[in-house]
């Protein structure tokens, strides 16, 4: 009563400074109060043990045996396992290697960001990069020793997975939504048929089939070595998912647009590339970046089919006796390094939304 | 203004027998036109006669399945080349703008040139602040659509369409979805361009800028021209009993 009286002879609660903000933002009515109540009360009872055991009682840098003292948290399982965590098989003398391709990747990533950079020399920079990146992973040029394939593992590989699966599935989604729209019955058939087909069946069924069905379709004497089956079997999943979510953007374009293109003379490839994906795929950005954020985090399957990835090294590592029982401390510090990831990309298609948006006033 | 066309072996537009259906609706029941070169012609009718559907079938947005279309003595038919051609020559200005929302006015203008006519970047720019400049809208170059009243958006789709040097302008009920204070700044960039001796076919409910600007009036009904003549003849004699009925409902 007292503040609903007042409420009425005073103009509303000042909205600036703490008190203001508080009321407007936590306060706001009855529900909204009691809200802010049980969160504080669970927070209250959460974030204290926990600081106490991730950070007051926790020991960073100590042999196994001295962590099973401590009732704190065991960093020590990462630092003293982060080179195998992180670079899984690969020779100990030349995981500098790895780490150096990391970096390059991590670098053009950071460069891709600004959407001002998409000029030619970014193009120039990815391909020599890869190139760098490659003879890195893969050695066998001078002063580089040669690794075999079977011995690539952790972040490396979960990198390499994540960033080719998205960059190639992504175009060839486009393609097979452009291909489900197509005039041409037997075009729009096969698109209709793979992507049914694909999205009807798990990826870790796929990735089985992938190592097992996918060598027998190549020609006598080729062989694909399991990454690249991974590989390619990831691509093909996340393209038949991108495909539903673009053809839902080129399905919102307003007819009119196709038909100025079209009596401007603009023939069809001019059309899709120049007028209609600008606009479609601007609209389905949010969708698509959820497709390739579970991509992402779905490469962890490819232990399955036995590639140590990040997740595969960090579960071998804690088989060492050593170490037992300390998964607590390694999943989160895996399940960090995805957040980051997805954080990464969730943030990246909020800022390329927002500059679209700008752009166009 | 007067009658003055150009002597040439064919006309501009020849439309001889035409039938269209959409599924197993008739939509346009036998059309005959000729349209000389430099000729401006007002097509009006109720909604739903078939006027849109007519001229979406002189650069192919729809396909006749009877009769003949000429363009400049280029037949439409399946021919993706002959379609292409035409379409070279003819501009088409819509009701709802159509312009590109997400490139800038200058862009919109330059799309076509560059990417159907592989003019240079340059030219290509020039000739479109030159466009600009003659519908009254130069300053607005480096915007975007969404950020332009309606009146300024249709006469960017003017402008763009006059980039492609079309020899024929069809306008599809150009000032039909404009607030009332903004028809006549189209209306007037219209006048200009029959000025210079545009062959335009024009479907619209604007009496006036029949009066003034054309030199036949149609007049279309379920599918077919009942009948067509000098505007003062049109609007002043109407032969036929739905024209008058229809001229009766939209002038007053
Ligand atoms: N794409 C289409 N499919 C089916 N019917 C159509 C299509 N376009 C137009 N029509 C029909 O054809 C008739 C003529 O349409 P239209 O040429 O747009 O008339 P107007 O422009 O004179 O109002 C209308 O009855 C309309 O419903
Ligand atoms: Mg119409």
């Amino acid at each position: 009563m007292q503040t609903a009286r007042s409420k009425i002879v005073k103009p509303p609660v000042t909205r600036v400074g703490v008190v203001g903000w508080v009321r407007a933002n936590l306060f706001d009515g009855w529900l909204n109060a009691f809200l802010t109540v049980v969160t504080l009360l669970v927070l209250w009872k959460l974030v204290p043990p926990l600081v106490q055991w991730a950070l007051i009682d926790s020991v960073w840098n100590t042999t196994g045996n001295a962590c099973r003292e401590t009732s704190g948290a065991c960093w020590s399982v990462i630092t003293a396992n982060l080179r195998f965590i992180l670079f899984g098989f690969f020779p100990p003398e030349a995981q500098w290697r790895p780490a150096a391709a990391m970096l390059i990747l991590f670098a053009l990533l950071f460069v891709s960001r600004e959407r001002s950079h998409w000029r030619q020399w970014l193009a120039y920079a990815w391909v020599f990069g890869l190139i760098v990146m490659a003879a890195l992973m893969r050695g066998g040029v001078p002063g580089l020793a040669p690794v075999d394939y079977d011995r690539w593992g952790g972040l490396p590989l979960t990198l390499l997975l994540s960033v080719f699966g998205l960059a190639g599935a992504y175009p060839l989604g486009v393609l097979l939504a452009l291909g489900r729209q197509s005039k041409m019955p037997a075009v729009r058939l096969i698109s209709v048929i793979y992507i049914e087909l694909i999205r009807g069946v798990p990826l870790i069924s796929l990735l089985f089939m992938g190592s097992i069905i996918l060598p027998l379709f190549l020609p006598e004497g080729v062989t694909l070595n399991k990454i690249l089956r991974a590989q390619v079997v990831i691509i093909l999943f996340t393209a038949a998912y991108i495909a539903e979510v673009v053809r839902g953007g080129l399905q919102g374009m307003p007819q009119g647009q196709y038909e100025a293109a079209a009596s401007m003379g603009l023939n069809y490839y001019q059309t899709m590339r120049l007028v209609i994906l600008p606009q479609a795929l601007k609209i389905v950005i949010p969708p698509t970046v959820s497709i390739l954020i579970s991509a992402f985090k779905d490469t962890s399957l490819v232990v399955i089919i036995a590639l140590f990835d990040l997740l595969k090294t960090t579960q071998t590592m804690l088989h060492n006796p050593e170490w037992m029982g300390f998964s607590r401390e390694a999943y989160l510090f895996v399940a960090l390094l995805y957040f980051l990831g997805c954080f990464w990309m969730a943030q990246f298609s909020r800022r390329l939304e927002r500059e679209l948006s700008t752009e166009q006033g | 203004m007067a009658q003055n066309f150009s002597e040439t072996p064919h006309a501009m537009i020849e439309i001889i027998g035409v039938h269209k259906w959409f599924g197993d609706f008739h939509v346009l029941k036998g059309i005959d036109l000729t349209v000389q070169r430099q000729e401006r012609i007002v097509i009006c009718g109720p909604s739903g006669s078939g006027k849109s559907t007519l001229i979406r079938c002189i650069n192919r947005l729809e396909a006749h399945q009877r009769g003949r279309i000429c363009v400049d003595g280029i037949e439409l038919t399946n021919d993706i080349k002959n379609i292409e051609r035409v379409r070279a020559e003819v501009g088409m200005v819509f009701q709802h703008f159509n312009l590109f929302p997400h490139l800038s006015i200058l862009d919109n203008l330059t799309l076509g040139p560059i990417w159907a006519r592989k003019t240079p970047k340059k030219d290509a720019e020039e000739q479109a602040l030159y466009f600009l400049e003659k519908v009254h809208i130069a300053d607005q170059a480096a915007k975007f659509p969404g950020q332009l009243s309606g009146g300024q958006q249709q006469r960017v789709a003017i402008a763009r369409s006059l980039c492609m040097n079309p020899k024929v302008m069809l306008f599809d009920e150009p000032t039909s979805a404009l607030d009332p204070e903004m028809i006549k700044e189209v209306l007037d960039v219209m006048i200009e361009l029959a000025r210079e001796g545009m062959t335009m076919i024009v479907v619209t409910h604007e009496m006036g800028f029949a009066r003034s600007v054309a030199h036949r009036v149609l007049f279309m009904d379920d599918g077919r021209i009942v009948e067509g003549n000098t505007p003062d003849a049109f609007f002043n004699n109407p032969q036929h009993e739905r024209t008058r009925l229809f001229l009766s409902q939209i002038l007053h």
